[in-house]
């Protein structure tokens, strides 16, 4: 038995998630007593593996070709299905990012696996793997008890804890069978300079309640917490911002260790997306949003006096 | 162009779940059932692409009987025909067990192209539409906010972390969508009426040549209320800066959030 981890690259390094499959891993190979294997795909990704080793891998499998220096599915899903069945894994884990989502819901389809998509923690009770996952927008959280021989956990991305654990984490280059793919890689438009919301610390979100696109205030208070900005769904369809910042029950669902929502009112549909957040601070200059019900600290006001006053006392502490 | 839509009927998102006596169920008495909205915007974009290409744009659903009106809806948004596999065993599957199904009930139907959502949104669970691909052999493209479809290749642009991807597949393919490919049409009160007209399929398990449904591979043992947060704080003051002054001070020293 060993427990498999797939580690995520982007731009040089490795997703933060990775470190947090790596470390949910190592908590469930210990249990089971087993090694935990560390596995990367991708092209010229050599040089980087041994980073796993810090987070607990036992062994790193690397799968290195030029073919996968972009992720497609048929690709990646043909080269994990051999590499599973060469490692025969009880457990798989893997971060619940877009490219997670992908490749979990077809690698379980074609391994008949049970898969626990997008759980914000798992333990055992006994010998059973038990793993938890928000449904319904996070209205109710169900224990899910995944059964058989393969058991994948999708996890989504914030919610385990990265723990360091260095262990020897041997690299070993892996043969890539790419088999037949039929989806080929046209190109990218990426924008490095952004903060991907579902991996940010702190979000700093704005509503209708801001009026016009001119988010300015909260994009100072972001970048000085080195945070991203999201937005209600109102204020993406009044054009404030692109879909991609859109928080909530259609748009991203995110954990962030601080979420400060400005201008929005509090819809359930917006709390679907963030109420897995750590600490929420709702501005308002109605008392009674909804919003004021789900934040830890609330404070009744105009956005455009308080955050940059916040923006103030935030330079002050940092000195 | 042959469209299959894959839709699932959900709880509206603004209603209130509880949880069954038998504590692994949800409780969804009384609330409002509507199409899932991702589901919406596949069903938007097939009769986008019909109208452009011509075709067929058929739903198909897994549920229980009342799923026949979240299929009559999209009826009368344009779609042309409907399926409903609705069978007592359906209850008790997961989402592998849900896509084996409509995988087998799309093995004895045409097409050239399957949208499904992105996710259910009462499930969550992402699996579905990637699933049924999968078992149909055939390749997908997840989370698209933008297609072209030419010489029986569609070309897709699929959101990513930080950005977006183009990718390209011959078809046959199944796509997910992603928020941002359109936004969805009303049914007009003449859609309505012609939707009356329009078939629906109503088919069991064993119509579709599967015996059961199989055993599912996930269990859920217990459902529960997201842990409660405490009684949120106001933070009061004299003006902006000594509200703001006390917040940054509670976010540092209290919460340790910065
Ligand atoms: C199927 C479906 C899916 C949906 N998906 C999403 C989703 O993914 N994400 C989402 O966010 N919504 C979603 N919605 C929409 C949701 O129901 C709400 O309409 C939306 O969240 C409201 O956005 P808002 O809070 O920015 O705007 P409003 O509800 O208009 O609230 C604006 C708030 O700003 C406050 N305000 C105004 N001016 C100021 C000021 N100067 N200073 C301080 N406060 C101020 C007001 O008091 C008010 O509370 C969905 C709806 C449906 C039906
Ligand atoms: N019972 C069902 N009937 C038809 N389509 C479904 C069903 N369940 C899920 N789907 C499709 O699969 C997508 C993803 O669902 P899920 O994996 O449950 O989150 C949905 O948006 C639908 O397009």
């Amino acid at each position: 038995m060993t427990v498999l981890a797939i580690a995520e690259q982007s731009q040089g390094g490795f997703r933060k998630v990775t470190y947090e499959a790596l470390s949910q891993g190592r908590v469930i190979a210990d249990h089971l007593g087993c090694d935990l294997v560390a596995l990367v795909l991708g092209a010229g990704v050599k040089e980087i593996a041994s980073e796993l080793a810090k987070y607990g891998a036992d062994k790193i499998l690397v799968a290195d070709a030029p073919e996968l220096a972009e992720y497609l599915i048929d690709s990646y899903t043909n080269v994990m299905t051999d590499i599973i069945g060469k490692v025969c894994p009880g457990v798989v884990v893997m971060g619940a990012s877009t490219r997670g989502k992908d490749i979990s819901a077809r690698l379980a389809a074609r391994l008949n696996a049970a898969l626990v998509m997008d759980c914000v923690s798992a333990r055992f009770d006994g010998q059973n793997l038990i793993a938890t996952r928000p449904m319904y927008g996070g209205k109710i959280y169900a224990d899910v008890m995944p059964e058989g021989n393969l058991k994948i956990l999708a996890l989504r991305p914030n919610s385990a804890p990265m723990v360091q654990s260095p262990k020897a984490g041997a690299v070993e280059s892996v043969p890539v069978n790419l088999g037949k793919t039929c989806v080929t890689f046209i190109e990218k438009t990426m924008d490095a300079a952004k903060t991907e919301l579902t991996e940010a610390d702190v979000i700093v979100s704005g509503g209708a309640g801001m009026g016009s696109a001119n988010f300015g205030i909260l994009e100072e208070l972001a970048a000085l917490l080195n945070g991203a900005v999201g937005a209600s769904r109102s204020a993406v369809d009044q054009g404030f911002r692109p879909h991609s910042d859109q928080v909530g029950q259609t748009g991203k669902v995110v954990s962030p260790n601080l979420y400060i929502a400005c201008g929005i009112s509090g819809a359930i549909q917006h709390l679907a997306g963030m109420s897995s957040s750590k600490v929420i601070v709702a501005i308002n200059k109605d008392p009674e949003a909804a919003i004021f019900s789900k934040a830890d600290y609330g404070v009744v006001g105009d956005v455009f006096e308080l955050v940059p006053a916040i923006t103030a006392e935030v330079r002050k502490i940092r000195g | 162009m042959e469209i299959v839509v894959l839709l699932k009927q959900v709880p509206a998102t603004e209603s209130n779940i509880g949880i069954g006596d038998d504590g692994v169920s949800a409780k969804t008495d009384n609330v409002k059932w509507i199409i899932s909205p991702y589901d919406e915007f596949a069903v938007e974009e097939a009769i986008r692409i019909k109208e452009k290409q011509g075709g067929s744009v058929t739903i198909l659903s897994a549920g229980a009987e009342k799923a026949a009106d979240a299929i009559r809806t999209a009826l009368a948004m344009g779609a042309d025909k409907g399926v409903l596999i609705t069978d007592p065993a359906i209850q008790s599957c997961d989402g592998l067990g849900i896509a084996k199904i409509l995988a087998g009930a799309l093995k004895s139907m045409s097409y050239d192209l399957i949208i499904a959502g992105q996710r259910a949104v009462d499930d969550d669970n992402y699996l579905v539409g990637t699933a049924v691909a999968e078992f149909l052999n055939i390749p997908s493209i997840s989370f698209v906010v933008k297609q072209e479809i030419a010489d029986k290749k569609i070309r897709c642009q699929r959101t990513v972390e930080g950005g977006t991807v183009t990718v390209e597949s011959p078809l046959p393919i199944l796509f997910t969508t992603q928020r941002g490919l359109n936004e969805p049409r009303y049914a007009s009160m003449q859609g309505i009426m012609k939707a009356k007209k329009k078939p629906i399929d109503k088919k069991s398990l064993k119509d579709i040549g599967m015996a059961d449904a199989g055993k599912p591979l996930t269990k859920i043992i217990r459902l529960t209320f997201p842990p409660q947060r405490k009684a949120g704080q106001i933070i009061d003051g004299e003006s902006a800066q000594a509200k703001a002054a006390a917040l940054v001070k509670a976010l540092h020293e209290q919460a340790k959030v910065i």
